[in-house]
């Protein structure tokens, strides 16, 4: 099991340019059913993915493949044509929010925007639009989602990735990688990793993947990394307090950041004594949570939590 | 994005938005020359000499050159001495302050220097209120705060009478509607004309908030006149640099010498870089990572010397450019560079430390930490450079090799 995605979803990707092109390549290689492409200047063609199998993916291919995905000019036709279920957006930040509205819209039950840099004023016309339907967003500003073994959404490198029993969710790309890989190294693997993204104003929360993981019978654990800014990961701390069944890790990023800086990502700033690290940290504490002292730790401190 | 007090102004009072009439000064004469138009315009002898820097507590700061002086000073001798001895004490007041530098309680102990001078007429005030508008990302929208309590700092006001602050949300369907802005009128006390001009006045200041992609623009205080006008004494906007590119009138407002010159640098070559005042100089890719990693030196009892985070698909030239900001820092005592190549390629980062020390030199003792795609041809680049360069094994490790050796 897994949550979100697994091997029978079937992704559209919205945005086939550069950076489009190049990680739907990748997700093709490590086995991720790419059934079509929405980019209205190319629209009625087909492009041609080939290349070498990365066997770290889905078992049992053949060493090369060989991939054309339709391209279509809108998402509604691509879903009607394909039966495509999943969204990743690699659309540019001025039309990145148009592009999550066109799929929620077209009844696309996951979208997963990875684009940087999206104005917050429209996030939050994009998130106003998304109430009240049924689409689950996650990011944008987030490296995807991945579920080791079956498929790969998103620019994750997949092969420090394992199928296994721990849960991943993060606000920060890079530390991901960091967590999954000393997960990977340490044999317990991972069920799904979820970047949630850095952006202040985002789609799917900690404490919307702590519930789908505790509620995944194959995760016997989590990892929640967070990062200051915003109130998410004392609410998660909150939620784990009062429902988690499953040990929960976590590492926050931040202890060192000075306050009124913007720490890269829009999100990661502590601004009016808010959203400061020590009292996260503090938070999760009070809530059960094993918190580890630093990155290198976070394994160690998911071994430590399953006891 | 920040803009100074003077432009913020501008850009409400192109939006109808009704704020005190004032000039730009950037030299004493200029000053003095704002003094006739505006007194004569007003009615009022009281003007106000108003220092132009993007940190707040102005009024209560003082200069470090003239500690009797303060930020913003209001001017009174026109009361009984006419205009002639406004414009004399205008006069003093700018030469005083034009090239001081100004300490308050956000510019830290080194202050900044003051370039402009806003010389703004007198406002016959009856109350000061607080307004402000900013994202809540608890509801992931934008939501207008109020309070009765005008010129005080608001985190003080929130810490010790919450219940002084008001709060409505904005649809961004909708914009701010009538009765949420009569419901923060009723909330602030305000009666007849105050209360209808002070809904006008946050209507429109919202719509301007949306309609710039503001941050956060923040009025503090907001006073109603003895007329009962609702007016903005002073303005603060900050603003979405995501954002920035829609307003090209918003991006002209940037005033660069505001503005950490290294984190400018950095800022052009598409790298996110702040100064902090520790000793070990800090190379990174991703942000949560570049945090992490200072906050790993501090763990094993170093002090790191910057933020800096070279994205997902750094250049070498980017790499090169890092490695200048880091190694003119002269308080950089030693060098940790922790990459986890994912999309980017561990030989290619090697590529571009190897090519950035060779061009930029280096005097301080260099760790490398490099882990993911194609790490061990990283390494072989790096160990075949002939270059100085101490290899960690990870963060942990990378940070402890670094902290013992630039001590």
């Amino acid at each position: 099991m897994s949550i979100l995605i697994d091997k029978d979803t079937r992704v559209l990707v919205q945005g086939l340019g550069k950076t489009g092109q190049f990680h739907t390549d990748k997700a093709i290689a490590y086995g991720t059913q790419m059934v079509a492409a929405v980019h209205p200047s190319k629209a009625g063609t087909v492009h041609t993915f080939e290349g070498e199998t990365d066997h770290t993916g889905v078992a049992g291919r053949a060493d090369t493949y060989r991939t054309q995905v339709p391209i279509f000019a809108d998402v509604r036709t691509a879903v009607a044509e394909t039966g495509a279920d999943v969204s990743v957006v690699y659309v540019p930040p001025p039309g990145a929010a148009d592009a999550i509205m066109e799929a929620a819209e077209a009844g696309i039950r996951l979208v997963i925007c990875i684009t940087e840099g999206i104005p917050v004023a429209d996030m939050v016309r994009a998130k106003r639009y998304l109430s009240g339907r049924s689409t689950r967003l996650v990011g944008p500003n987030c490296p995807g989602v991945i579920t080791p073994g079956q498929i790969k959404i998103g620019i994750m490198p997949g092969y420090i990735h394992q199928p296994g029993r721990i849960g991943v969710v993060s606000r920060s790309g890079t530390l991901t990688y960091e967590a999954v890989y000393q997960l990977t190294q340490l044999g317990l693997g991972q069920t799904t990793a979820v970047g949630i993204g850095g952006d202040p104003v985002n789609g799917t929360n900690f404490v919307d993947c702590l519930e789908m993981f505790n509620a995944d019978p194959d995760t016997e654990g989590v990892i929640m990394i967070g990062e200051i800014g915003g109130t998410a990961e004392e609410d998660a701390a909150e939620y784990v307090a009062a429902h988690m069944t499953k040990p929960v890790a976590g590492f926050i990023a931040g202890t060192t950041a000075p306050p009124g800086k913007r720490m890269g990502h829009a999100g990661a700033i502590i601004s009016g004594g808010k959203g400061t690290a020590a009292a996260k940290i503090a938070a999760m504490r009070d809530a059960g949570i094993e918190v580890a002292p630093t990155p290198t730790d976070m394994g160690s401190a998911m071994v430590k939590a399953l006891g | 994005m920040k803009i100074h007090e003077y432009q913020a102004k501008q850009l409400m009072k192109a939006r109808g938005i009704p704020v005190p009439e004032g000039r730009v000064a950037r030299t004493p004469d200029e000053a003095v020359a704002a003094v006739a138009p505006l007194v004569e315009a007003s009615g009022n002898a009281v003007v106000v000499v108003k220092s132009q820097i993007h940190a707040g507590g102005r009024g209560k700061g003082r200069f470090k050159e003239h500690p009797d002086v303060g930020g913003v000073t209001v001017v009174t001798d026109g009361i009984s001495g006419g205009l002639a001895a406004t414009e004399s004490r205008v006069r003093e007041l700018a030469e005083t302050m034009l090239g001081s530098t100004l300490v308050t309680i956000q510019t830290g102990e080194e202050g900044k220097q003051v370039n402009t001078l806003y010389v703004e007429q007198g406002i016959d005030i009856a109350r000061e209120l607080y307004l402000s508008i900013l994202l809540d990302r608890a509801v992931s929208r934008n939501i207008v705060m109020a309070s009765t309590e005008g010129g005080m700092e608001i985190e003080k006001v929130a810490e010790e009478t919450p219940d002084k602050i008001l709060r409505e949300e904005i649809d961004p369907a909708v914009g701010l509607a009538d009765f949420q802005a009569g419901r923060l009128a009723r909330g602030l006390g305000l009666e007849d004309d105050a209360a209808s001009n002070f809904v006008s006045f946050v209507k429109a200041l919202s719509s301007a908030a949306v309609e710039l992609d503001t941050d956060l623009v923040e009025i503090n205080p907001l006073v109603v006149t003895t007329a009962g006008e609702v007016m903005a004494l002073d303005g603060k906007m900050a603003f979405d640099d995501n954002a920035v590119y829609r307003h090209p009138d918003v991006a002209d407002m940037r005033d660069t010498t505001e503005e950490d010159p290294a984190e400018l640098e950095a800022k052009r070559s598409g790298l996110s870089y702040i100064k902090l005042d520790g000793t070990i100089g800090c190379l990174v890719n991703g942000a949560g990572l570049a945090m992490a990693t200072m906050d790993t030196i501090k763990h094993v009892g170093g002090e790191p010397a910057n933020f800096l985070d070279v994205g997902g698909g750094a250049t070498a030239d980017q790499v090169t450019t890092a490695f200048g900001i880091i190694t003119r820092d002269p308080n950089v005592k030693g060098i940790f560079v922790n990459i986890f190549g994912g999309i980017m390629r561990c030989d290619i980062i090697a590529t571009g430390i190897v090519e950035a020390v060779q061009r930029v030199g280096l005097s301080v003792p260099l760790v490398v930490r490099l882990e993911g795609t194609n790490v061990e041809l990283g390494k072989q680049i790096i160990n075949e450079s002939g270059l100085d360069v101490i290899a960690a094994e990870d963060m942990k490790d990378g940070a402890q090799k670094i902290v013992e050796l630039a001590k």
